[in-house]
């Protein structure tokens, strides 16, 4: 790569993506670098996926600020990118007397950052939202809404891409060095396939690189900003509960809690999530991703109290998430966002990009563009395709008349691969085919939804393998789950037969 | 949309129930029979397994998997019965009318008797809630079996057994017949669920540990599985502090338990029994929704493929009669 590239962004989780379609729209050449052999593989795909209203965050910060505008900018994004959103509304609820003052601080502070279409409601007019509901007050805020986290990262670089973005997967930045002269950046980067080594050359150089941040920022001398990681974890519930909870209903949060508390949160997938527990982690490893035996306990506990008709088999699985805290654990709560350029001219930081870094990413990305804008000429490109093109979305969800136009004109559209959730052979193609080239078993999870169902792959799983490898000259070593550290497979069972490896 | 055609019987799935329910309508004097299976092939779980054993009390004879199925492919042939491979029933109304869909189209049709002889399917490691890590190397014991037998795709080489119910058990065979090296099967309970017979040929004849009273406490490994964590368990099957043991191993097989795959049924408005997971039937096998009748694995798990057919032979020839009414 002998061209020196106008902005190169390092992390692609949903901010450094809704950063690169943001640039996109510019006439700069702009890059990405990750270190996962996908987008989104970070925090921004272990989350609760809500796209959060504004009434939680201090009033003048610029979680508060980024957060309202994100949210705003969701339709539209909804709209050009196809990603499922649902407004849904959400409900903080005060179980006793208790709970009021830090209720009516809540309102307060939705309304001094201009939260749209807050009420407070007693529990007569909550019921007329979620039957059944526990409470004496509730604030509701309509423009609360959940969305697909991995689908609207997975969008945003998609587009970003077909809009002239280069993403290189697979790439860990290890350095930087500026060359002061040239004003220019000379980023280092292990292949983490190969080992191999490469650099990159570019003038503006952002770090969005989520739970590593602050280790990014070190290594080009800015030592300030220390992240501690923080784990959420999660129980899955089956989809037979779909439709149980019509809107979001939090607990009043505490002053210093470090999330938002465990509740239910319902998927655009049609499951619910109970969660996230809050641990603070050693440092060791930032993106051990582990459930443990206490925490699930709990959150089991926690379900059943929430929904006491759930039976065993409704737990369908776990995952858990990290935030990348700015408080240590002594202190907990809060940080603001760090979004800045450094002493380092031309060097961008994004660090403690934790909860509502989904909602803010659009706004983010703005805000990021913005800072780009003092460093570098921004001219509108001529052509810029903010729409994604063909069809994305649940081919099975579609009317039954519909689907039986679209098989005529791909009759893989009428073959079933993922029984429990009726993803079809057309959509598992077009998730193996997507325009970033990942091609593990979880790039085609998180765009097809296969494996995400009861039977977690039992059945698909096979079939998947046997189209890669049939159809796209995949040996069982080369499928991974992952990344190239998580190898499905070890090999043929036999060798000599037709399909040796 | 065409007006949808319509059958007299109809059954779903083409396993061994399927296959046998088939043939019996036939039989029965039902002259228009169609079987439906998504599969390309026939012979439903038989075709991935190759161990023999199968046929024992129906034929006298110790059959491989699908060998038992061939017996009955070329019974069908014989027969008036339709067969659509390569073709999933998605939905079935109360009223029997089918939503079916292949390659380059979906069908709709009415049916005068409906038998569902799904199958079932394996129960998943999230419904165990192993706390710990989510690397690669975790696997169903049948997913492996499939992999192993049917695509010549070894899952790994160090394995550890969970559950010693018969896949398990057949699969900790298969497993060291192809050069892996299975440390153990763990068992939560105190005894095993498998057939003596697959105790003795699969693991005592194989130097193959079964460590009753234990369980996997814990899976490790950030991205491929490293080793699991067991620990033996007391009266109430909840783990005992300090019996901890670290297991290295690069695959982790579970054989926890088939659940009957019954969603079909649900939709239709089926009545499922909590205890078995499969439809409530009647003597004649017909479930709570007239003309619906259900058979083999989809009704309740069985042990032994033989059960299957004849049962599914029953229930085949009710649905003929139900049919013709
Ligand atoms: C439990 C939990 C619940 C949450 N719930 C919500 C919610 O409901 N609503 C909401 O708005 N927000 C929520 N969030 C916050 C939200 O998920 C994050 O703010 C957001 O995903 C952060 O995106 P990111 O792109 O900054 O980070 P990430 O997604 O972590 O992306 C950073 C990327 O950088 C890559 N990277 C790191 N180092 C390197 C390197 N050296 N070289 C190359 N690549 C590198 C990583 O692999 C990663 O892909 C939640 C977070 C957690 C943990
Ligand atoms: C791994 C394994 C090992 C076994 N080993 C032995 C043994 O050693 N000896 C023995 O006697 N028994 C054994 N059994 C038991 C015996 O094989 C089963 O009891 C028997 O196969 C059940 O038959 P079935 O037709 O009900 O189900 P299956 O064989 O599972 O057949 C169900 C069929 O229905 C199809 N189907 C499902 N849903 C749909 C739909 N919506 N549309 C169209 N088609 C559909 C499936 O593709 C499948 O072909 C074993 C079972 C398993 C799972």
């Amino acid at each position: 790569m002998d061209e020196i590239y106008d902005v190169i962004i390092v992390g692609a989780g949903v901010v450094g993506c809704a950063i690169a379609r943001e640039l996109a729209r510019y006439e700069l050449k702009t890059g990405v670098l990750e270190k996962e052999p996908d987008v989104g593989l970070g925090t921004s795909c272990r989350n609760s996926g809500v796209i959060h209203s504004g009434i939680n965050y201090k009033p003048g910060t610029a979680r508060a600020r980024l957060d309202v505008m994100g949210n705003a900018m969701m339709d539209e994004l909804r709209a050009q990118l196809k990603v499922p959103l649902k407004r849904i509304g959400k409900l903080t609820v005060a179980l006793t007397k208790d709970d009021i003052p830090g209720l009516r601080k809540q309102h307060e502070q939705g309304v001094a950052n201009g939260v749209p279409g807050m009420e407070m409601l007693d529990n007569e007019a909550m019921r007329r939202i979620q039957p059944g509901i526990e409470g004496i007050l509730g604030l509701w805020t309509p423009s609360s809404g959940i969305i697909s986290p991995y689908g609207l990262t997975i969008a945003l670089a998609e587009n970003a891409r077909a809009n002239g973005v280069d993403f290189r997967l697979n790439h860990k930045v290890t350095g930087a060095a500026r060359n002061d002269e040239k004003n220019i950046f000379t980023v280092s980067a292990t292949d983490t396939r190969t080992g191999g080594s490469m650099t990159v050359r570019t003038r503006i150089l952002i770090n969005s690189g989520g739970l590593h941040s602050d280790e990014l920022s070190r290594v080009m001398g800015i030592d300030d900003g220390v992240i501690w990681a923080c784990r959420g974890e999660y129980y899955v519930l089956d989809k037979r509960l779909d439709g149980t909870l019509k809107t979001l209903i939090y607990p009043v949060p505490g002053p210093n809690d470090p999330g938002l508390g465990i509740h239910l949160t319902p998927t655009v997938d049609g499951n619910i999530l109970i969660g996230p527990s809050a641990a603070y982690i050693p440092d060791e490893d930032r993106e051990d991703y582990r459930a443990t035996a206490h925490v699930m306990e709990d959150l089991r506990r926690e379900g059943l109290r929430l929904l006491p008709e759930l039976t065993t088999s409704d737990f369908i699985r776990n995952f858990s998430g990290n935030r990348p805290k700015q408080t240590p654990p002594e202190v907990g709560g809060y940080a603001d966002f760090t979004i800045e350029e450094t002493k380092i001219p031309g060097f961008i930081r994004l660090q403690g990009i934790e909860s509502p870094g989904l909602t803010s990413s659009p706004a983010i990305a703005i805000e990021v563009r913005n800072i780009v804008g003092r460093l570098a000429e921004l001219k509108k490109r001529a052509r810029f395709e903010e729409n994604r093109p063909g069809f994305v979305g649940r081919f099975s969800a579609l009317p039954r008349e519909q689907r039986m136009d679209m098989i005529k004109d791909e009759p893989e559209y009428g073959e079933i691969i993922c029984r429990c959730e009726q993803i079809t052979k057309k959509e598992i193609r077009d998730a193996i085919e997507n325009p970033l080239g990942s091609r593990t078993m979880m790039s085609v999870k998180y765009r097809a939804r296969a494996m995400m169902g009861r039977c977690q792959g039992g059945f698909c799983a096979p079939r998947i393998v046997r189209i890669l490898r049939d159809e796209y000259g995949y040996k069982p070593n080369d499928c991974m789950m992952r990344s190239w550290r998580s190898p499905m497979f070890t090999g043929n069972v036999r060798t000599g037969g037709d399909n040796e490896s | 949309m065409t007006k949808p055609a319509g059958r007299e019987t109809v059954i779903i799935g083409g396993g061994p129930a399927g296959l046998a329910a088939a043939i019996a309508a036939s039989e029965a004097g039902c002259r228009d029979v169609l079987l439906i299976e998504r599969d390309v092939r026939l012979g439903g779980i038989l075709n991935q397994c190759i161990h023999d054993g199968f046929g024992l009390h129906r034929f006298g004879e110790a059959l491989s998997g699908p060998e038992y199925a061939a017996r009955f492919i070329e019974r069908l042939r014989e027969t008036t019965v339709g067969v659509m491979t390569g073709t999933i029933a998605l939905n079935i109304s109360d009223q029997r009318r089918l939503l079916l869909s292949r390659s380059g189209e979906m069908i709709e049709m009415d049916a005068g008797a409906v038998v569902l002889a799904t199958g079932c399917r394996e129960r998943p490691r999230g419904a165990l809630g192993i706390p710990g890590h989510r690397p690669s190397g975790v696997y169903t014991a049948g997913a492996a079996q499939n992999f192993v037998n049917m695509e010549n795709i070894m899952p790994g080489k160090r394995v550890v057994i969970l559950g010693s119910g018969d896949i398990g058990l057949i699969m900790a065979r298969r497993m060291t017949l192809e050069g892996a090296r299975v440390e153990a099967v763990y068992e939560l309970l105190p005894y095993s669920g498998g057939l003596p017979r697959n105790i003795r040929q699969c693991l005592f004849d194989y130097g193959i540990p079964l460590r009753l009273g234990t369980t996997v406490v814990e899976i490790v490994g950030m991205d491929r599985l490293e080793g699991v964590r067991t620990a033996k368990v007391d009266e109430n099957l909840k783990p005992i502090p300090g019996t901890e043991r670290f297991v290295p191993c690069d695959t982790l097989l579970l054989s926890v338990g088939l659940i009957p795959e019954n969603e079909l049924a649900r939709e239709a408005g089926v009545e499922i029994n909590p205890t078995t997971g499969g439809p409530n039937v009647d003597d004649r096998y017909m479930t709570s929704v007239p003309g619906i009748f259900s058979c083999g694995n989809a009704l309740h798990v069985h042990d032994l493929v033989d059960w299957v057919s004849d049962e599914a032979e029953r229930a085949g020839r009710a649905a003929a009669l139900y049919a013709a009414s």
